[in-house]
């Protein structure tokens, strides 16, 4: 090949490939501005968990310790104790609830099988997974950090319709 | 006035022409992870190229021996981080082949759905990386917009997007969301204007060409003998792929190609993934057009969790539950070997289990530890600069290598 012939046929090459970039200019966007716009998380999105409670405020866990023989990383710690005051003014729906209920977000892997293994629907993924912290010690999540009634949610997510379009993140929804 | 030269000086009378060695990596982009590549340099020329890996070691293999059966799935996510849902399938049907399971017939059909959804989405990766080592970058974001659509389809369905363990012992996690057939299908719909976008990018360009032609050429003996499989084998003309070799999962009743080309270089390597992500689309196709209703766990209450209503209100299933969960379940004594073709090349899976709810070892045959041990041959007299263009084509995820 002759240089000219050369840089010919590389001046093609490269018409060719910015009428590819050039036919997407009028097209829509495809990135999200994050944090200034919010990021579309799907239904069954693994984020930080959540400990629910029933319908009168009382925690759904009863200490079965599921969760914690489930969890592949260990990072599930439970203390539990037993509430003997009357149903009403109890904490946990059931007599025996967990004390304390730990978990460690340094070890956390987000797999969801203590969702599975929970027989009461006490512990669930949210959503939340803005999760950095300056301090090591702050990834441990305590029950005030965990429970749905007192765990902040984040501005920055979006949770998806079911039926949305592959695409919708990038579209105006 | 006589000036001493410093010791550390005086490698500057050597004469120009020897020999050089230099230590591409562990930081370089180029090296997909952390690897780190000895060179001994002729000039420009490489005369010997030694990999150098461990840098990741995690001791994932050791790990299994401690964890429960159904706790591995998650470890298995984490080796080829580009193709989680195949090292998911892997270890779940070794762990099914030793347990003597049948699997229902739309957890078949979804399996296969989502691990050729995933094949495509971890050669995205491979192409928009590949491409911008060499020095095309607009190809790279296209790519990884379109993987994006495929990561929101397997976070729909199993949470995760990276990390999925959608597949259990047995089956799957759980049926498919609602609605999620329409998606897969508005993918697929828009799937090839975006490969025709890639085709347009790189296979007629020049200045690709010139990058990769006649580059690593490995012949077809020496790829069999350096025991290289999935796509960088095909690349030497090889037609082995194991869904046809050794079809799983009713691969054998789907209708698809195994790509070829018969150069052994760079370009060959390229066309094959190239080809062989339109042949993954075609396969998603048929996949979506075979599902149909029906379970997608097997029925083996003492291994599969229980339905999650049946759970709640049946005491026999709340004591499967309890006791899965909490004890694990007894695998039967022996030893299996399971292949299955993943988006690199073979991942196989051996697990020896001595009787009880934790696997006595497992090994992982990597396909990128197999391939980048071929990577000294392919480059041997290349040029500095078409290293990275070698390390492109074959493929490696260092987490699967170091595990
Ligand atoms: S998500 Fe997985 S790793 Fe995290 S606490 Fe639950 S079981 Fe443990
Ligand atoms: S969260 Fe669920 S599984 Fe864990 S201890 Fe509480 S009730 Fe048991």
């Amino acid at each position: 090949m002759s240089i000219i012939s050369d840089v010919i046929e590389s001046t093609k090459a490269i018409i060719k490939g910015m009428g590819v970039t050039f036919s997407y200019i009028p097209k829509e966007k495809w990135t999200v501005e994050y944090p200034d716009e919010p990021v579309t998380v799907q239904p069954r999105y693994r984020g930080q968990h959540l400990l629910h409670v029933d319908e009168h405020g009382r925690e759904k866990c009863v200490a079965c310790f599921l969760c914690a023989a489930a969890c592949p990383s260990d990072c599930i710690y439970i203390i539990a104790a037993d509430d003997p005051r009357s149903p009403e003014e109890r904490i946990g729906v059931d007599e025996r609830y967990a004390k304390v209920y730990n978990i460690d977000y340094g070890r956390c892997i987000f797999c969801g099988f203590c969702v599975e293994a929970c027989p009461k629907d006490a512990i669930t993924h949210g959503y939340n997974f803005e999760l950095s912290v300056y301090n090591r010690a702050d990834l441990l999540k305590t029950k005030d950090d965990l429970l749905i009634t007192k765990q902040k949610q984040s501005p920055n997510y979006r949770v998806a319709f079911a039926d949305e379009d592959v695409d919708s993140e990038y579209k105006e929804v | 006035m006589s000036v001493t030269v410093p010791p550390q000086f005086e490698v500057l009378d050597r004469p120009l022409d020897t020999q050089m060695t230099i230590s591409m990596g562990p930081q370089h982009p180029s090296t997909h992870g952390v690897l780190r590549l000895e060179l001994v340099l002729d000039g420009e020329m490489i005369v010997k190229c030694t990999p150098d890996i461990g840098y990741l070691h995690t001791g994932m293999e050791k790990l299994f021996e401690y964890k429960k059966y159904q706790q591995g799935i998650v470890i298995t996510d984490r080796m080829d981080y580009l193709n989680p849902l195949g090292n998911n399938l892997a270890y779940v049907m070794a762990v099914e082949k030793l347990l003597g399971l049948e699997i229902p017939e739309r957890a078949q059909v979804i399996r296969v759905l989502m691990c050729e959804l995933q094949r495509i989405a971890s050669h995205l990766v491979w192409l928009g990386t590949h491409a911008l080592d060499i020095g095309a970058m607009t190809i790279f974001f296209y790519c990884f917009r379109e993987r994006e659509k495929i990561l929101n389809l397997i976070e729909a369905a199993s949470g995760g997007r990276l990390t999925p363990s959608y597949f259990r012992i047995g089956g799957l996690m759980m049926d498919l969301p609602a609605g999620f057939e329409r998606r897969v299908q508005q993918f697929i719909d828009g799937f090839p204007a975006a490969l025709k976008d890639f085709q347009n990018l790189l296979t007629g360009n020049t200045i690709f060409h010139r990058r990769t032609k006649g580059i690593g050429i490995v012949s077809a003996e020496d790829a069999i003998d350096l025991g290289l499989t999935g796509p960088s084998l095909r690349g030497s003309g090889v037609a082995i792929d194991v869904r046809r070799t050794n079809p799983y999962t009713g691969y054998e009743t789907y209708d698809f190609e195994i790509p070829t080309e018969p150069n052994g270089d760079v370009w060959s390597r390229y066309m094959v993934r190239m080809r062989e992500m339109h042949e993954s689309w075609k396969i998603t196709q048929q996949a979506l057009d075979r599902l149909k209703p029906g379970p997608v766990k097997a029925d083996a209450p003492k291994v599969v969790l229980p339905d999650r209503e049946a759970m709640k209100t049946h005491m026999d299933a709340l004591i499967h539950h309890f006791l899965i969960v909490a004890e694990g379940f007894n695998v039967p004594a022996g030893e299996v070997y399971h292949p299955i073709e993943a988006s690199k090349g073979e991942l196989g899976v051996y697990i020896k289990s001595d009787g009880g709810p934790k696997p006595a070892r497992v090994h992982f045959r990597g396909p990128s530890f197999v391939n980048l041990s071929a990577l000294p041959y392919m480059v041997n007299g290349e040029m500095l600069a078409d290293v990275v263009a070698v390390i492109g084509s074959i493929d490696i995820v260092l987490g699967e290598i170091d595990r």
